[in-house]
Order: structure tokens, then sequence, then C-alpha cells
């Protein structure tokens, strides 16, 4: 297998005449049909709109125009993305067969960009988890080791993006479900200022928390994407009506004279390999010009407590509306109750269930003052902790997951270990700041690693401008062993 | 009302906004369309969709606020969390503790002031119609729910516990429904379901005691209910109390035919709505100068329109009581200026407010839209004598058939051609030469018998005759 060609340089060739859209698809259809068997990452491959797209750029280029920056790029959509009558599922068995009437603005975005939508990437079951092991439809698994999980929720994303699917990919991060996914599959994930990409489309789950964002095998193609998607979009009333930074541009402009805070806070439950890769990340940063030093932001401590309040609290009313009457999954019963109970109990799988019911209660009278109302005071203490870090340092650095991958099945029957491996994502969900995730060497396992940079609002040109750097110094992680190893 | 007892009433009123799109997306604001025709992916809660708040809307409810006295804050809306299949999203948006309008007051006509605590913005429910003999959710074969009003734009008006009458509250709604009709901001129509009252009711032995246990009643769908209703929960809950018992706080559903309250569901029962911060939106935070613009707009409330017929009557003698009463009506109705608009035509004033009060009175949305000029032409051509009343009217009733027109082509199509002044004199002349007896007594003092002459002249004219004109005549020819 030759290796993946940057998004950025298809792109190009595909402006210039030099390489057709249709044979950059039909070469990631050709590597989807070898290893999707064995990865599982997507949920539909939608093979026969993607190669009308690809004709329809090629056209616009014989035709001497521009199809966009993202010209005949294949892309691969997380299944809570709208998409015009083709099934968005979230992976859950209560939206079977449903099909929305219209497209998501990132769909529409990505459209108008000239990119190629190739299919819809598993997830866990409504974004409620960090490994696609809750999806109703099956695991997807990593592919650098088909026994792991590839974190999640957005793990069928990370995972096509990493088996050379889709150069690039669309996932939802509400607590770390683009940046912890990137990080296990040894990929660029990125979660942007809440508000910079309209969550029209996007099948909720915390609405204040949830952002949309890019994953790519490199800095620079993840920054192609994110300039492609982002910006004010007057059906998000949440979207900022205000310009949003470019980051393509300033990926070469290094880091002299930068601040980088080591966030000590994140490197607390790190594993001993993941947390060594960070202070290696770090050296680099320093010798690349930057000054870097430790950092304590004591509240992040009680991000995680904080999100499993706010989240489940907000997805209990947002999951509320799938209830039988109007589409997806309905299960009769002889009155409305009843059949609303009977759609709920067999259509949502044991994790979904679980928040609904957290959610529930901790909105409940008589709770939720102690819970929810406490939760977002925590809220605003993590952003009054982070705005002290950023008036001395320009980006924080920590690990983006506590560990590299770990084993399917292992964590799935216990809640509370596989909520930690959010830990340290969570605090910029919280914050609405924007963070990326960055792939460092293997672990000691020779599994990715990924660092994470966490700058305050609408940094995204400076974590960009950083995250280059640290891309520059990664040591070398051995390519993912399929589909040649399926093959073989 | 037994005067041993005091009643306590506070009332809750929802309107629907007058916009021309819904609250919270693009979809027509219509009543009576198509089931499931003005609806989007908002409308149906589909997922992926989010609200964006309709800007005009936001104008209304603040003229509302501007009408009601309130102050005019800085607001959130929130989430109110219950299932129900006609409400698409399991949830509704509502303003919550953080309203757009709050601590006004309404005057009533006739000086008493309730207090205003708030009136909020929130989206309204689609309708769900239950096919079954019951006609409600239990036991119904099957339901049909209408998206069409799902969004729809409605401002709640909730009362403080001021009014101490059903007289009070019924002049309370009265007075609403004429100042959100003079706004502009909703029609008002209990009948359609534009306007919905729900009435909170408690009792108690003296003013000094503290409030008693309330009951919230629901379904009334008129003023005329709204009053009933009143009286027959307050004897409801006096017989309770003397007879031991105590009120349990619930809410209670009116039935008008059998002319009293059923429990629908009790305090324990009540859903816990989990209200939260709704986070697809942002707050609310009119600035001053979009508050004074909303003000400017908005047009002279009842009050000031009752005070400016009143005068008019002053200026031509003083008002009767029965003109009063006539002022009220067209004022409520809204159509106090056509009566201006035709005084300042030079219709008498007199005229103008009886044709109102009384013949457009009676389809006050077809008067609401007719062209001024028309309904002068009309008054002008009946004082000027070219029409009898009787005539008037028919061609009024003809015009608004119509929605429109030329008033004296009307009249010419129905025949109703008006005398010459000569041919008039003529036949009063003919019917007081045929009978001498009559006339001298007539001329003696006998003005009953301008009646007989009248009815003659009438008899002789099949009708055409103007009464006044005929009566101007005999006197003319008395001397």
């Amino acid at each position: 297998m030759t290796a993946p060609r940057p998004a950025l340089e298809t792109a190009t060739m595909v402006r210039t005449g030099e390489l057709r859209a249709v044979d950059v698809l039909e070469h990631h259809l050709a590597v989807i049909e070898a290893g999707e068997a064995a990865v599982h990452a997507f949920n539909l491959v939608t093979a026969d709109r993607a190669r009308a797209q690809a004709r329809a750029v090629d056209a616009t280029v014989a035709a001497g125009g521009d199809p966009g920056p993202l010209a005949g790029v294949p892309v691969a959509l997380k299944d809570n993305l709208c998409t015009r009558g083709i099934p968005t599922t979230c992976s859950s068995r209560i939206l079977a067969g449903w099909e929305p009437p219209y497209d998501a603005t990132v769909v529409t975005r990505l459209a108008a960009a000239g990119a190629v939508a190739i299919g819809k990437t598993n997830m866990d079951e409504f974004a409620m988890g960090s490994s696609t092991e809750t999806s109703a439809f099956g695991t997807t698994r990593n592919p650098h080791d088909l026994d792991r999980v590839p974190g999640g929720s957005s793990g069928g994303s990370a995972a096509a993006v990493a088996a050379g699917f889709a150069p690039l990919a669309l996932g939802s991060d509400t607590g770390g479900s683009i940046r912890q996914p990137a990080a296990l599959c040894g990929v660029v994930g990125m979660k942007p200022t809440y508000g910079t990409v309209s969550r029209y489309g996007l099948v909720a789950f915390a609405s204040s928390l949830d952002q949309i964002g890019p994953f790519a095998g490199s800095v620079a193609d993840a920054a192609l994407l994110f300039d492609a998607i982002g910006g004010h979009d007057p059906l998000d009333s949440t979207s900022l009506n205000r310009p949003t930074p470019r980051v393509l541009s300033v990926l070469d402009d290094g880091v002299d004279g930068m601040t980088v805070g080591i966030l000590t806070e994140l490197l607390d439950g790190a594993a001993p390999d993941v947390a060594a890769r960070v202070h290696q990340a770090a050296e680099a940063l320093a010798a690349a010009g930057a000054r870097v030093e430790e950092v304590s932001v004591p509240e992040v401590r009680l991000g995680l407590s904080a999100y499993y309040l706010i989240a489940p609290g907000e997805a209990s009313s947002n999951l509320a509306r799938y209830d039988g009457v109007r589409y997806g999954l309905r299960i009769d019963a002889e009155d409305t109750a009843a059949m609303n109970t009977a759609t709920r109990s067999q259509g949502f799988g044991a994790e979904v269930k679980r928040r609904i019911m957290l959610g529930t209660y901790v909105l409940s009278a008589g709770y939720m003052d102690a819970y929810y109302h406490q939760a977002l005071k925590v809220r605003t203490r993590i952003i009054e902790g982070f705005v002290r870090a950023y008036a001395r340092c320009d980006v924080l650095l920590g690990p983006t997951a506590p560990t590299t991958a770990f084993a399917i099945g292992a964590k799935v029957d216990d809640p509370l270990t596989m909520y930690l491996s959010d830990v340290c994502t969570i605090p910029s969900n919280l914050a609405g700041h924007p963070a990326i995730s960055v792939p460092f060497g293997p672990g000691e396992d020779g599994l990715p690693v990924g660092v994470q940079l966490l700058g305050p609002a609408l940094s995204e040109g400076t974590l960009f401008q950083v995250a280059a750097v640290v891309e520059g110094a990664a040591p070398p992680l051995a390519a993912p062993r399929v589909p040649a190893g399926v093959l073989a | 009302m037994r005067a041993d007892w005091q009643l306590v009433i506070g009332l809750e009123v929802h309107c629907e906004l007058k916009t021309a799109t819904k609250l919270f997306c693009g979809c027509p604001n219509m009543f009576g369309d198509e089931p499931n025709t003005n609806i989007c992916p908002n409308c149906l809660g589909l997922p992926g969709s989010l609200p964006v708040l309709n800007q005009r809307a936001v104008e209304l409810a603040m003229a509302i606020g501007t009408a009601l006295h309130c102050d005019i804050r800085p607001s959130t809306f929130h989430r109110k969390n219950y299932f129900y299949p006609d409400q698409a999203k399991d949830y509704q948006i509502s303003q919550y503790d953080e309203p757009l309008n709050a601590d006004g007051y309404l005057d009533l006509p006739d000086g008493f002031r309730v207090g205003v605590e708030r009136a909020h913005m929130e989206e309204d429910t689609g309708k769900t119609t239950h096919a079954g003999a019951s006609g409600r959710i239990h036991g119904a074969d099957y339901s049909l729910v209408d998206y069409n009003r799902s969004g729809v734009p409605l401002v709640e008006i909730v009362s403080a516990p001021d009014m101490r009458t059903p007289d009070q509250a019924r002049a309370y709604v009265t007075e609403l429904r004429s100042i959100l009709i003079a706004s502009g901001t909703s029609d008002g129509k209990m009948e359609e379901g534009s306007m919905r009252v729900d009435a909170n009711v408690s009792v108690r032995r003296s003013v000094d005691d503290p409030f008693g246990t309330r009951c919230e009643i629901k379904n009334l769908n008129s003023v005329r209910s709204l009053g009933r209703a009143i009286e027959f929960e307050a004897e409801r809950q006096i017989a309770l109390i003397e007879s031991g018992e105590r009120v349990v706080q619930q809410t209670r559903h009116w039935d008008e035919t059998a002319g009293r309250t059923q429990a629908l569901r009790s305090k324990e029962d009540a859903y816990d709505y989990r209200y939260f911060l709704e986070p697809d939106l942002v707050p609310l935070v009119p600035d001053a100068e979009w508050i004074r613009a909303v003000a400017d707009t908005l047009g002279m409330m009842p009050a000031e329109r009752r005070a400016r017929l009143v005068a008019i009557l002053d200026d031509a003698g003083g008002a009767t009581d029965a003109q009063l009463l006539q002022v009220a009506t067209v004022v409520d109705l809204g159509l106090d200026d056509l009566v201006v608009g035709a005084v300042a035509a030079g219709v008498g004033s007199a005229l103008a407010l009886a044709r109102t009060a009384n013949e457009a009175a009676t389809d006050a949305e077809a008067a609401r839209t007719l062209d001024p000029t028309s309904y002068v032409a009309l008054l002008t051509m009946e004082m000027q004598g070219g029409l009898s009343a009787t005539q008037a009217k028919a061609v009024l009733a003809e015009l608004f058939a119509r929605g429109g027109g030329d008033p004296a082509a009307i009249a010419r199509d129905k025949g109703f051609e008006a005398m010459s002044e000569d041919s008039l004199a003529e036949t009063v002349a003919e019917a007081v030469g045929a009978h001498p007896d009559e006339w001298s007594r007539f001329c003696e003092g006998d003005d009953k018998l301008a009646g007989f002459f009248t009815g003659l002249v009438m008899k002789a004219t099949r009708g055409q005759a103007n009464g006044k004109a005929v009566a101007a005549e005999l006197r003319r020819l008395r001397g």
C-alpha cells in the first residue's frame, strides 16, 4: 500500500486537473473494501452518491471552474450529522430507518468546498461513550490493533482516517469525543471554540458542550478542514457572529517567544509512558524557542464530576423527542404513554438509558440545586481557572487521554472507569475552549499516544501553529496494520 | 357571592401573537390551514433542528409589556420538560424565572387597578384530536396530531391575585383583549383559542386572612364561561370549607354544558417540569433604544380611545348612559377609529356611534377591514336623507358581505332611490290634504300625529321616503 496522499495535496492536484476526483474516490473505496470488514468504521458507505459528487467535481474542473479548497477529497461523516435522504442513526436502534429531510450546515459547507462525502461513521450511541462499544451496530476496532477500541465516541471517524478509508473525517466533541479517539488511533483531532462551527443538523447530545470538529492525518489537513467548516451560521443561535480564525495560513509561524504551560492536573492520572511523551513534546517546544513552565489549574479536577451532571441533564431533555410519535422506531402498545415507554425501552441501549436517568434525576425538583446548579458553578470556576492560566501562557499542554487504546470489553461494564478516559478532555468542553490532539509517537505497547494543546476561546490559530511544531518533532509511529495486514 | 366570604382571583392569559411566522422558525403562523402543512424540521422537533428567535415576536411581546406598564428586562429562555404527543420536542421553550416583561398593571375602566406580575414569551404546542368515545387521550382509539400550531408565538400574561369579584375578572379579560387588539399584537379570539384564560380561584372569610388554597380552572372559552366558572368554583370551595372539609390544590376543568368544574389533577400529580436554561438560545437583552422604538409604534390604548370618543360626544352636548355603553363596545372591538373618522368627515357623532356599536359591531372583523371611506360615504348618505335607517343598515350588511364597495352603487342595486325634495314635498302635501282634521289637530300641537302622517307617506312611497326628511317637511308646513 502506498502512503496516503495528504488531503491538501489531493485537493491541489484535483483543482489543477492533475488528478481526477473519481480516481481519488475509487482508491479509497478499494481501501474500504479491503479493510472495512475488520475495522467496521462505517455504518453506511455512500459509494454511489460519492461517485456522483466526484464526477461533478471533475466536471467543474473540466469546465474551467474551481470546485473549492477540498476539491475531490473524500470526507467521512460521523453518523450524528444530518444528511438529506441518507440514514442518520447516531448508532441507535431508535433512529433506525430515519432519513433527515435536510443537511447539517457542515455537510452543506463541505459540498460547497468540493469535498466528497464517502459515508457515515460508527459512534457510541448518541455520542455517549469513549470506546464506540455502545453503538447498537457493533464495535469499531482500532486499526493499530484490532483487539483494541478506537476510542469514542467518534471512534468510526478516527478509525476511518487511521485506516486510510478517508483522508478527512468529521466528528463531534462533547467531552473529548474527537480528541480521545484521535489520540487512540494516532491521528489529529480538534475541538473548536464553542460557537465557531454551526451545530445546525448535529443531533444533539449536550447542546452547551457539543461542537463539530475535524479529524485528519496531519495538522495541515486538519487546518484545511477546519477552515472549510467554520464561520457564522444564522441557523444556530449559539454560532458566534464574528470572524473565525483562519488556521491554514499560520502553520509555519513557529513558537518562538510563546509560553507553553504544562497543565499538571492533566498528568495526575496519566500512565508513565503517556506522561513521558508529554514531557518530550514540551522539550521539543522549548527547543523550538518556546518558554515552557508548569501550570496548575486545580479547578479542572472538578471537571469530570461537573460534566457528568451537566451533560446527562441536557441529554435527558434532548433525547426526550425520541418517543415513537413522529419518526424512527415505534413499538406499538395500548396507549400513547405505553407506546412511548416501549419504544424508548427497546430503542435505547444501556448507556443512553443510564445517562437519561442520571440527567432526569439531577434536574428533578429537590435535587437540581444540589447537583445541576452546583455543577454550573463549577463550570464557571473552571473558566476562571483557565483565564488565570492564559494570563501567563499562550497554550497549555497535557495528555489527550490517560492511556493508549485499551482492550475491547475491558471497561464497558465499568462506567466510572470508562468515564475517566475523558478526564483530560472534558475541561475544554466545560470552558467552551478549543483544543487539539496531535499524535506523538508510540507508548510502551507500541500504540499511539496523543498530546493535547489547549487554548483560550478563538485561539485556533495559535493552537494549530503550536500543533505543527509538535507534529514536526513527533517520534515515528508504525503505520496501522489494516488493511494490508488483513489482506495478507 | 355570600357577604361573609371573600373571593380571590388571579388570571393567566395566553395570547397568540399576530406574527407572519412562528417563534423559532420561518413557517407561516396561520390558523385553519390543512393539518401539517405549515411545518419544518423545527416544528416537528427533528433531530439536529435548532431554534432561532423571531425578532418580530419579541417586538410584539415588548409592545404588550409596554401597554401593561411592565418593566422590560433582560430575559432568558428555559426548557419545560414533559412528554405529550403534540409537543414535538417533548419540551416547551418558555421564559421562566427571567421573563421579558414584569411588574406591570392594568386599570379596569372603573379605575380598579390589577397588578400584572409578568408577561413572558413561549411557544405553542401542536393540536391533538383523539378519536373515540371519550374525546380524551385516555381510551382513545387513535389520535391525530396537527403540528401547524407547534411553535406559534405566545405571550402568557399573569395577573396578581388582585381581583375580588367575577365582574372584575370579566372586566379584566375584556380590557386586556381590547389592549391586545388596540396594540395590534393579538386578535384576542377566545373561541378560536388565540386567547386562552385560566383562572386561579380561592376563598377566605376576611380580607385579613391569608389567601386560601387555590384551584386553577381551565377550558374557559368565553368571558361568560369565565364568570360562571368562577361563581361555581367559589360556591364549591365555600361549601367544602363550611362542611368541615379542605380545599385541595388542583387543576379543574370547566364543563360548560354541565355548568361545573371537575378535577383534572391535584398538586401531588403535578408534573416536575425540570426547568433548565435552554442551551440552544442566548439571553434576550433588549437595549433602551429598541424598547423605546417599540413603545413609539404603540398606538392609543383603550382607555385613551374611550376618552377620545367621550370628548367627541361632550362637544355634541354630552354622552348618555346608553352612549357610554356604545363607546365601550366600539373600543373593545377596535372599531372606534371608524367613529372618529366619520365624525371628522362631518357625520353626526350620535349616528356614527350608533351605527358602529349596533350594526358594524355585529361583524367586527369585517368592519375592521372595511375601507373607512366607504363607511363614511354610507353614513353621510343616511345623514343627508339619501337613505333611511333601514336602508342604510341593509347597505352596510351588503358592504360587509362584499368586503367593501361603493355604498351609492349598492343602494342603487337594491332600488333604494332617494326621493327628490320636490317629490317628497308633493307626497306630504297630498297626505295632509287628504286628512284635514288630523292636520288641524297636528297644527294645534298634537305631535303624535307626526307619526300618522309619516306612516301615510311611507305607505305611499313603499318605504322609500326618509323618516327624518318627512318630519322636517311636516314641521315646515306647520310653520
